[in-house]
């Protein structure tokens, strides 16, 4: 470390390390000198344009720019002098000569940059007042209004765009006087490369970007400002919350704060008016003579009392099962499993998790001891390789999406993408293997061979970690490339050519998701990339690891806090007996030691009458869950139904008992994010009508049921996890105020754990697994020609509950389409646009085709949000053995046009 | 044409066997003919006579080789230029028919055809060369020394009149500290605009740390009416590639840019081919003349923008970013292109630095003043009698440039102003006309060297306007990434419209010059920083002429339509009616025999009565 460098700013001396600007030198002495091209919060680096933060230097002949220019010893600067004010008063008067003079009614004021300047200097009106730009304000899509009079050219909506969210969407056009900011010339936002992220609006200082919601909504002094975290997917991003007359008016990130440092995506930035939405469930509905009517709490409460207690007594507590949900607190999840475990006297507890990462979670714990993320997402621009298989991650977790683009285009980073679609990563990506669906074994195991006969293997990290090291090598040796290629379908050379890329990486990341987990052999392709990432020493270091991306808010700690039928809270198992007697002591109850049933099993279990109730927590089954007329049948033939809900899913809709619950603003708990750290979540409004928070429900149900259960707050709940919870043991609400702590952290003082498995393996040595490619359960034939894969758009969120109650996202996307490619399209003549109707041996649907050429020939592409054409009446039930995960990633189906309607 | 060499020279010695060889081949009074292709010569269509020469000399079964295609000769104004050898009998606004008289009496028959001569208009004589031209007479050429003589498409033209014989001495007997030590005692400033010393700045990246280092030649002369660069690029693309590869071995480079402005085909034409000969030849590339010397150069062209021959804005473009500045907190010597060491210097630069080790730092320096050495080119353009290129030594005065060279103002007009410096330079009035040329008395006068462009005014211009035209320039290619620059020059222009327009009010000129010292203090580049000096130093020169537009809405120069009236002299009216006949608006009325009258009311200051006049009979007044 070079020596700090002392320099006097306005008559007081500071010392900063080399290198650092007068800026933020200034900075230190709590001068703040004006600046407005320049945000240094989201880390964009300076440009120097605006030319209002100049400072005189003494012996320097101009002024110099302090956001730029570095401090050098013994300096003397001046950052106000009467020349300088003079100076940025001119600048002002400049820039408000052609901007318009209606802070009265914008948006923006009070939080305006321009104004906050104008008015530190006095500028009433310009000197070189002139005609102003006479261009109306453009809303060329739901959300982003610019209006170009008030652009001010400053440039930070290019640099947040390019530099941060790496969309590279809008950029200057023109020049001199005529300059504006804007897409393409030519392109619609919506053809552009633009992701509606909106992080433009947040770092826009003056009016010039908003939000077209927010309109008319109130301005800066009158917003509470709350924050939160983020209720769609596994990022945990921290949301600002701001609050007028009740409402969320708009959602802003807060730079530097939390995972995203401020970046946030379009859905959390635009996706949560769902909140106040008129279909918002406001009271208790019982159904009576087929209806569901309202009813006051105490009715409905003490009728699923009542009958859970009804159905216990007479059928045994497994006849009962509970489905947690992977978007309530994690307080909410633990109160959950208590009360199906220790109330009920069942392990008939699970939740999504099972459809998404269940096999994530039992290969990872296999192979290594713990069934979480290993490292951090803030690592993986320290990666010289990532690694992405079957994650389109700018879709599904934008965030980490912006990531690795940053990344590349840092020039760091080398990233190799394996997906059967072409998604935008590809585009990113030095290599992208194309692989045919659930053939991703052999994709493995054949990168391995590569690495092992070109002698890149880490052989002291074989020696000194692991075990099973030759089980595996025998069982890569037949797994040549060329071999792999006809399985797979990916070119022997891009196997061999990522292989050598991945292993002679100093710090290589694997990165995976949905494509490799829902399958019949997901936790051989999870236990595959273990493998790969041992075999070269990547993991337990920054930069590396194996990386499942949790898809829902709260996945993480719904599967943490024991809402899974196989383990308590910390992944204690209910069939280990020290645990049960732990909890029993704990809980004052006696527990099952019985391994419950898994969301499949319910169903098949309602279906053939083995289960007689079923209590589902904010999860929509009728949506998710594979082979959805087999599901529905099964949940018909329930004796009870109840579901709590923010809306009145299409499961709710089957429901027996409705309750109405608190979305995730009007409530405090928290939540863990995919790279397993806990963050608060925070009340900002009271939840509508007679609709209550999760966990005073399930509160009130217990006790009804006679074990008494009461928290004067989550605060108390989050006290009893981390008492029985060894990994949150440390874990308290006043640790949590900024940033939160990621687990392990088991006790008061440990500061959280950014990435696992340094220098031992959770369980010790880690483990190879000799894994053999088995073909997907259901191939293509002459009657079901194509392989359907589902997934998600950046658009919406699981089955739409929230997304598509919300104005801009379900404008964005209001109807689900299937991908298909141009030759396939073409031989069966369906046009772009045009319905199709496709069918496997489940069911049928009908929806507009998208020709594309994301997807390979022979393979259609679907997303599972649309409850007008739901992708899981298509998709087979086919369960990975071990993790009970179904098979969401291959289907055989058909698709033709939808036959002409009959006169 | 080009003749590639046949294989790489491999050493200074064979260099030096090849020039005897080509010496010997081209002794004695041989014939040749040079015809300027030269853009100005080429837009007079000297491209047909080449053609005509060929077809000449094809009938007459001579070599085709005699007749080659030569760069710009400077004397624009007398375009198409012939020089026929033996005897560089300089033949003047050729026109195609006269090639077959040239053909038959100079190149056949040895004599010389009178009428084609420049004739000397203040003593009627013929010069037969040009060196008894007075527009050549006052110059010194040493970057032009072979324009116009040699082929620019031929290394061996190069080779023969000592091309590359300064890069094989550096590479054989001089160290690139003493390469250096040259140029520094050269004192060698940069032609760019800056002036620059050009040894200070090798010496920075030649020490700053970091590997790759780049040599980079800015040949995007974007000043309106400059044409130094792109006539030596035309003409004599190896001196710049000899230039290059000198300072590369000073600086220890081994890869060199040339950006080249688009709108230059020709010029990029012939770097190519020069860069492709060079090549062949052993002289770029790997192991230049078997030295162990390594240097290459790619060209890149640019799309235009004036802002693009800005340093960084230029090395943003070269690597396919938007052309815009950035902020210099870092030079560009230590960090430049792909944050690399980068040395940048212009075209005339890079072409003076073969001449400088060839013949020493000491001559060099013995030319020009004490802190402005060697000579310099300008493009002497406007109100002259002789526009062109011209080359003159450091130190010499405005004025006998003007009309020692120049020939004056034409037309028996007065002189108002000369403008040096490009767009962003200023304009220097009559009583400055001894003022020396060299980079600080310029700058002193509130104008600059620049790139060397020169813009005579006359007694017609209006200086207000010539501002106006300068800023809407500037506004126009401002790249508007910094505040003062893009609202600060879009303001000049506005309040400058409006006192051309008559429109002019009290405290216009103090708001001028705040913005202008707002500009010259805070704008992020040297394109900001200089834009207002055309405003600056005509307010400083002529302020009178802005008080007259703006407190009596007069133009004194009777340029500003609608600050002066048309008036029909009724004594010089011989009442024909044209004036009437083509006034758009009926504002004239008149019979036979009656002078005619403008009615002021209507009167919409076209100017059609004054041109269609056959009597000078409509006065601006």
């Amino acid at each position: 470390m070079a020596d700090d460098v002392t320099l006097t700013i306005d008559d007081r001396e500071v010392s900063v390390p080399p290198g650092t600007t007068i800026f933020n030198a200034a900075r230190r002495l709590g001068i703040d000198i004006p600046h407005l091209c320049y945000d240094p919060a989201l880390g964009l680096a300076p440009t120097s344009s605006c030319r209002l933060c100049l400072v005189e230097v003494e012996g320097s002949g101009n002024p110099v720019p302090s956001c730029s220019h570095p401090v050098a010893p013994g300096m003397i600067v001046q950052t106000n002098t009467p020349h300088l004010r003079e100076t940025r008063r001119l600048i002002i008067e400049l820039l408000l000569s052609d901007h318009p003079h209606d802070c009265l009614t914008c948006e923006k004021a009070g939080a305006c940059d321009l104004q906050k300047y104008a008015y530190a200097c006095g500028v009433k009106e310009s000197r070189f007042a002139s005609e102003q730009v006479a261009v109306a304000p453009v809303q060329d899509g739901p959300a982003i209004v610019y209006d170009r009079s008030k652009c001010i050219l400053c440039g930070r909506c290019v640099q947040v765009c390019h530099e941060v969210q790496a969309s590279r969407a809008i950029d200057f056009l023109g020049r001199g006087f005529d300059t504006c900011i804007s897409l393409p010339p030519g392109q619609t936002r919506d053809e552009s490369a633009c992701a509606e992220c909106g992080n433009c609006i947040d770092v826009c200082p003056t009016g010039a970007l908003t939000y077209a919601g927010a309109e008319g909504g109130g301005r800066a002094w009158e917003f509470e400002q709350v924050r939160t975290i983020c209720p769609y997917c596994g990022c945990g991003c921290t949301l600002v919350l701001n609050i007028h007359d009740g409402r969320i008016v708009h959602i802003t990130g807060e730079p530097g704060l939390g995972v995203s440092k401020g970046l946030l995506c379009v859905k959390g930035r635009f996706g949560t008016d769902f909140v106040g939405h008129e279909q918002r469930l406001t009271e208790p509905l019982i159904r009576t003579g087929g209806e569901l009517v309202p009813a006051t709490w105490d009715e409905a409460l003490g009728l699923v009392a009542e009958r859970l207690t009804r159905i216990r007594d007479t059928h045994g507590p497994d006849s009962i099962a509970g489905l947690s949900s992977a978007k309530t607190t994690n307080e909410e999840n633990y109160l959950m499993q208590k009360f199906m475990r220790a109330v009920v006297g069942t392990n008939n507890v699970d939740h999504c998790a099972r459809l998404c990462h269940a096999s994530t979670v039992v290969g990872l714990a296999r192979a290594f001891g713990s069934g979480a993320m290993t490292n951090s997402m803030d690592e993986f621009e320290l990666a010289d390789a990532i690694f992405v298989i079957g994650s389109n991650t700018t879709e599904c977790h934008p965030i980490i999406g912006a990531a690795i683009k940053r990344a590349v285009l840092s020039g760091k980073t080398t990233l190799i993408v394996a997906d059967p679609r072409a998604i935008e990563l590809t585009e990113f990506a030095a290599v992208h293997m194309q692989q045919k669906g659930g053939t991703d074994v052999a994709l493995a195991n054949a990168m391995m061979h590569v690495i092992l006969a070109e002698g890149l293997q880490d052989n002291s990290f074989l020696a000194e970690r692991t075990e099973g090291f030759e089980d595996l090598a025998r069982a890569v040796e037949p797994y040549t490339p060329e071999m792999a290629a006809k399985i797979t379908g990916v070119p022997a050379a891009l196997i061999a050519e990522s292989a050598c890329i991945y292993a002679k990486a100093e710090a290589a990341s694997i990165i995976f998701s949905m494509g490799i987990t829902q399958h019949t052999t997901g936790t051989d392709n999870v236990l595959s990339l273990a493998n790969l990432a041992m075999l070269t020493g990547n993991i337990g270091r920054p930069g590396t690891g194996v990386n499942p991306l949790r898809g829902q808010n709260n996945v993480q700690g719904a599967c943490d806090l024991g809402a899974l039928p196989n383990v308590y809270p910390g992944y204690q198992k209910v069939d280990d007996e020290a645990s049960r007697q732990k909890f029993q002591k704990a809980w004052g109850a006696k527990l099952s030691p019985n391994v419950g049933l898994t969301v499949v099993e319910m169903i098949d279990a309602a279906a053939d009458g083995r289960l007689k109730a079923l209590y589902v927590v904010g999860e929509n089954p009728m949506l998710s869950d594979p082979d959805l007329n087999h599901v529905e049948e099964a949940l018909k033939n329930l004796d009870l139904l109840v579901v709590q809900d923010i809306f009145l899913s299409e499961t709710a809709q089957l429901a027996d008992v409705v309750l109405p619950a608190a979305s995730f603003a009007e409530k405090d708990g928290t939540f863990t994010n995919t790279e397993r750290r806990v963050q608060r979540v925070r009340k900002a409004l009271d939840a509508p009508g007679q609709a209550l928070p999760d966990w005073q429900i399930l509160c009130d149900l217990a006790s009804r049921m006679g074990y008494e259960m009461h928290y004067d707050h989550p605060s108390a709940i989050q006290d009893e996890i981390a008492s029985v919870t060894p990994s949150y043991g440390g874990i308290t609400y006043d640790r949590l105020q900024e940033g939160g702590l990621q687990w392990p952290c088991p006790d008061r003082e440990h500061p959280g754990t950014p990435y696992l498995h340094k220098g031992k393996f959770a369980r010790g040595l880690g483990k190879f697994h000799a894994v053999e490619f088995i073909p997907p359960r259901e191939p293509p034939d002459d009657e079901y020609p194509f392989v359907l894969s589902t997934g998600r758009v950046l658009q919406h969120f699981h089955t739409g509950t929230m997304s598509r109650r919300s104005d801009v996202l379900d404008t964005l996307v209001s109807v689900g389409t299937i991908e298909i490619h141009p030759d396939d399209a073409a031989r069966l003549g369906i046009a772009d646009s045009e319905t199709v109707r496709v069918a496997s041996r489940r069911g049928q649907i009908e929806l507009p085709a998208r020709v594309t050429e994301r997807v390979a020939p022979g393979t259609l592409f679907l997303a599972f949000h649309y409850r007008e054409a739901p992708a899981n009446r298509l998709t087979i039930a086919a369960l990975d053995p071990i993790a009970k995960i179904p098979e969401l990633k291959v289907c055989a189906v058909r698709i033709e046009p939808r036959p002409a309607a009959k006169s | 044409m080009t003749v590639v060499a046949a294989k790489p020279i491999s050493s200074p010695a064979a260099l030096q066997r090849k020039r005897e060889q080509l010496g010997k081949q081209r002794s004695g009074p041989a014939k040749r003919v040079r015809v300027c292709i030269g853009t100005g010569c080429a837009a007079k269509g000297s491209r047909r006579l080449y053609e005509l020469f060929v077809e000449a000399m094809k009938e007459s079964d001579m070599a085709v080789e005699a007749v080659i295609c030569v760069g710009c000769h400077g004397f624009c104004q007398r375009g198409p230029i012939v020089v026929v050898e033996p005897g560089e009998i300089f033949y003047q606004q050729v026109e195609e028919p006269d090639v077959a008289e040239i053909f038959r009496e100079t190149v056949l028959g040895g004599r010389v055809v009178e009428r084609l001569l420049y004739e000397d208009p203040v003593t009627d004589k013929r010069a037969k060369t040009a060196a008894e031209i007075p527009f050549y007479r006052a110059q010194q050429r040493i970057v032009l020394a072979h324009n116009g003589v040699i082929d620019p498409t031929s290394i061996d033209d190069y080779i023969a009149v000592g091309g590359y014989g300064a890069l094989a001495k550096a590479l054989t007997a001089m160290t690139p500290e003493q390469v250096l030590a040259q140029v520094e005692r050269s004192g060698l400033r940069g032609r760019g605009g800056g002036g620059f010393p050009t040894a200070r700045k090798w010496r920075s990246c030649r020490n700053a740390p970091g590997q790759p280092k780049y040599v980079i030649c800015n040949g995007d002369e974007g000043d309106p009416g400059a044409f130094m660069d792109r006539s030596i690029m035309e003409g004599n693309p190896h001196a710049i590639l000899e230039g290059m590869a000198l300072g590369a071995y000073a600086i220890g480079s081994s890869q060199g840019y040339i950006y080249v402005r688009n709108e230059y085909p020709l010029a990029v034409k012939h770097l190519r081919g020069a860069i492709e000969d060079a090549r062949a030849a052993g002289l770029l590339g790997q192991d230049i003349l078997g030295t162990g010397f390594s240097f290459d150069i790619r060209i890149n062209r640019g799309g235009g923008a004036f802002v693009c021959g800005e340093s960084t804005a230029l090395m943003a473009s070269l690597e396919g970013r938007p052309g815009e500045p950035r902020a210099k907190y870092v030079h560009t010597v230590e960090s430049g292109l792909r944050e690399k060491p980068t040395n940048l210097n212009n075209v005339e630069t890079w072409a003076n630095v073969p001449a400088i080790i060839n013949r020493g730092g000491e001559w060099f320096a013995s030319i020009g003043t004490e802190k402005s050495k060697g000579t310099k080119v300008f493009s002497l353009v406007g109100k002259v009698e002789n526009t062109g290129l011209v080359e003159v030594p450091m130190g010499i005065t405005l004025r006998r440039i003007i009309e020692e060279i120049g020939g004056g103002v034409p037309d028996g007009k007065a002189f108002k102003a000369v403008q040096t410096g490009g767009p962003s330079g200023g304009c220097i009035p009559a009583e400055h006309l001894d003022t020396a040329v060299d980079f600080d008395e310029l700058t002193e006068l509130g104008s600059m060297m620049g790139s060397g462009g020169m813009i005579v005014m006359d007694e017609d211009t209006c200086m207000v306007n010539v501002a106006r035209y300068f800023l809407n320039f500037l506004n126009a290619e401002s790249c508007g990434k910094c505040t003062p620059c893009r609202e600060g020059l879009a303001q000049m222009l506005a309040i400058l419209d409006r006192i051309t327009h008559g429109e002019g009010r009290q405290g216009d000129i103090d708001r001028l010059e705040q913005l202008a010292d707002l500009l010259e203090g805070t704008a992020l580049c040297a394109l900001g920083k200089t834009a207002a000096n055309p405003v600056l130093s005509t307010i400083r020169y002529f302020r009178d002429e802005y008080d007259a537009h703006i407190l009596q809405q007069r133009c004194p120069a009777k340029e500003c339509r609608g600050l002066f009236r048309y008036e029909i002299d009724p004594e010089a009216c011989k009442a024909c009616g044209l004036c009437l006949k083509h006034c758009p608006v009926e504002a004239i009325s008149g019979e036979k025999k009656v002078p005619h009258v403008i009615d002021q009311q209507k009167c919409t200051h076209c100017g059609t009565c004054l041109d269609k006049c056959p009597f000078g009979a409509v006065l601006k007044v």
